[in-house]
């Protein structure tokens, strides 16, 4: 073979592309470390967790065992409980690896995220103000702990990663599940409530019985006095801050939905654009592909037909992979060996794995160099992974110019975005991998 | 062109099953000095009846063959060539035929669009007496022992052979996603020995293994 061309500066893309709205880690990648490589960072593992990913991390900084660090945490935790309030700590200020920022900095710099857990507040007040006049310590010692909860519960939900905001939403189930739930659970769900507050308000009876020197009428009359001044002097706030908050997903949404068409612009225009510079020597190629890139253009413009989307013929995981290795095998003139394990059907998720997987072989078809590219999917019963490797010329990741879509946009913004995640492994000289994963939606 | 590692091992002797006139030609080209080729074949009969005469160490299989397919040569020339060893070759990519061929006995299996200096050092392998996975086999291996869907009760002798470790899976899942031994080795910190040992091990299971699941999954696939 020929020696190769002088590798160019990234497997990602051409010219640059603003995107308005992108997500939050655009240029992130220039500090992204290499698994393997040494950490000088103090960050939450990727790989190697049970929880949180802050043992392995710490094993990772320091050299040492995993296992060592988890039975630190382990021992000073059962004498006394400090192991876990350190745990906890450093959760929130070890960032994820791959992450800028720590879940604190970013609890720190949630404004909006603040201002509702503030809504907590009057509640509070409530709280306190009815437990004195009824004499209840259980309420008033109860009352800073449950706002505490509350807020941090807000605070923490808006702020942790995806994949771990899925390990809350798994574990809040039972509460979340009446949103959702079957007619049948939603009724289960209100009488457990009805009987609940019933026993409460007869416990609080019971407690209040033998302060003979306050009649029970006035106390409740006075509750409910409490409670719609509340609403009155609140009810406005509580409304705007719903409002904003409505607003605010409104416009997540908006941006997430720019960022998949700028994603969508990448993988279709701007690889065609880059197709046809290459074979600038051949009129009939360059044709052949405006032709081509035209067609979809149009059918995406007026007929809707999402560029770059599978077939409606393919349903599952694995005729998916095998339609990308089709595909990228016909435009570019590379061997893609499939190796397929398990299989599910499709849904949004998967397809985001499958738009990540096809964009990584074809910038491993485009730029590695190599002859072929091997493709790896395995469904498990929790999760869904993908591999794209090559034995090409590899590349370093920090070199990755920041207004390079391909990487960043099309491949990491989108797997997060989807919930999953990517992670990169790249060797100069001895090829690059990239591994896509992605839970699967939890089957119940 | 002889590989690296030719160091000890005597030159294999190699045998040719394959119906294809210009592929075994090619074949013999790319193979070269590295192994001596003591004869070749295109039809079933014709293999057993050599393959048992000239005793070579490797038998490079088509797994299609007219008359029966690269299984019935397995099958004839064990009894009385037992040290035989098989390597399967196809293009085929139908799970039934490979699995149906490494079941019969072979050592290994490896696509045709393999390079001459791989299947130089596959052939080592397999006289060496172990076993080569391509990525393929890798991943119709690890679909075979997949959890077994519930409801299915194990239905075995040896419920050692029914699944594989969770080191054995690692492996295959190396090999599926293209690792060379070498690499698997060097990705999991262990020796080239031990991975080879694992694959082994991975071998003898789906041969000798009862599983209902892997009974299950062939007739799944309209095999057996």
């Amino acid at each position: 073979m020929p020696a190769p061309p002088p590798p160019p500066p990234a497997p990602g893309s051409l010219g640059p592309l603003t995107v308005q709205g992108a997500p939050r880690d655009r240029g992130r990648h220039g500090r992204r470390p290499r698994p393997g490589a040494p950490h000088r960072r103090w960050e939450r593992s990727v790989d190697d967790r049970l929880l949180g990913g802050v043992a392995g991390g710490i094993a990772r900084r320091l050299g040492v065992d995993p296992t060592l660090v988890r039975i630190g945490f382990a021992v000073v935790t059962v004498s006394g409980g400090l192991g876990a309030a350190l745990y906890l700590g450093a959760w929130l200020l070890m960032p994820l690896q791959g992450r800028d920022e720590s879940i604190g900095t970013r609890v720190a710099k949630d404004r909006q995220g603040i201002v509702l857990s503030l809504a907590f507040l009057p509640a509070l007040v409530i709280l306190l103000v009815v437990g004195g006049a009824l004499h209840a310590g259980v309420v008033t010692s109860a009352a800073w702990p449950v706002f505490l909860c509350a807020a941090g519960g807000v605070l923490l939900w808006r702020n942790v990663d995806a994949d771990e905001r899925d390990w809350l939403r798994h574990a809040a189930a039972p509460v979340l599940r009446l949103g959702v739930g079957t007619r049948t659970t939603r009724r289960l769900f209100v009488l457990r409530l009805a009987v609940g507050v019933g026993l409460v308000l007869a416990g609080v009876a019971l407690l209040t019985v033998h302060h003979t020197y306050v009649s029970m009428p006035r106390i409740f009359g006075g509750v409910v006095l409490l409670l719609v001044g509340a609403v009155v002097l609140f009810g406005p706030w509580w409304l705007r801050l719903a409002r904003d908050l409505m607003a605010e997903r409104q416009a997540r949404a908006r941006a997430e939905e720019r960022a998949d068409m700028a994603a969508r612009v990448h993988d279709s225009v701007l690889q065609t654009l880059a197709l046809i510079q290459r074979a600038s020597g051949d009129p009939q190629r360059v044709v052949q592909l405006a032709r081509g890139q035209e067609r979809e253009l149009r059918a995406w413009l007026f007929d809707g037909e999402i560029p770059g989307a599978l077939d409606a013929g393919v349903t599952t995981l694995a005729a998916g992979v095998r339609a990308i290795a089709a595909e990228v095998e016909a435009a570019h003139g590379i061997v893609v060996d499939v190796v397929a394990v398990g299989d599910c059907p499709l849904d949004d998720r998967l397809r985001a794995l499958l738009d990540a997987a096809r964009e990584a072989t074809v910038n491993a078809a485009k730029w590695s160099g190599a002859g072929s590219v091997s493709l790896f999917a395995e469904v498990e019963d929790s999760r869904v992974s993908v591999f794209v490797r090559d034995r090409g010329r590899g590349f370093d990741l920090d070199e990755v110019a920041p207004d390079r879509r391909g990487i960043a946009q099309s491949i990491q913004a989108r797997m997060l975005r989807h919930g999953g995640r990517a992670t990169i492994r790249s060797t100069s000289g001895e090829g690059t991998e990239v591994e896509l994963t992605v839970a699967r939606e939890a089957l119940r | 062109m002889s590989p690296p590692g030719a160091h000890d091992a005597p030159v294999p002797r190699v045998f040719l099953v394959d119906d294809h006139h210009l592929f075994r030609a090619g074949v013999r080209a790319e193979l070269g000095d590295a192994v001596e080729v003591v004869g070749e074949a295109d039809e079933v009969p014709a293999a057993v009846e050599m393959i048992i005469e000239r005793t070579p160490d490797v038998v490079l299989l088509d797994v299609h063959l007219p008359g029966g397919g690269g299984q019935s040569v397995i099958d004839q020339v064990r009894q009385s060539a037992p040290d035989v060893r098989f390597l399967a070759l196809s293009v085929s990519d139908a799970p039934e035929d490979v699995i149906s061929v490494i079941r019969a006995g072979a050592r290994g299996y490896v696509t045709k669009t393999i390079s001459g200096t791989e299947l130089v050092a596959a052939i080592r392998r397999v006289a060496g007496g172990d076993a080569v996975f391509s990525p393929r086999l890798a991943g119709f291996v690890l679909d075979a022992f997949a959890a077994m869907p519930s409801g299915v009760a194990p239905v075995s002798v040896d419920p050692e052979l029914d699944q594989l470790s969770s080191r054995e899976r690692e492996v295959l899942r190396l090999i599926a996603r293209g690792y060379t031994y070498k690499e698997v080795a060097r990705e999991l910190s262990i020796s080239v020995k031990t991975v080879e040992s694992h694959v082994s091990a991975v071998l003898r299971k789906l041969q000798l293994s009862t599983r209902h699941q892997l009974t299950y999954w062939a007739t799944e696939r309209r095999l057996v």
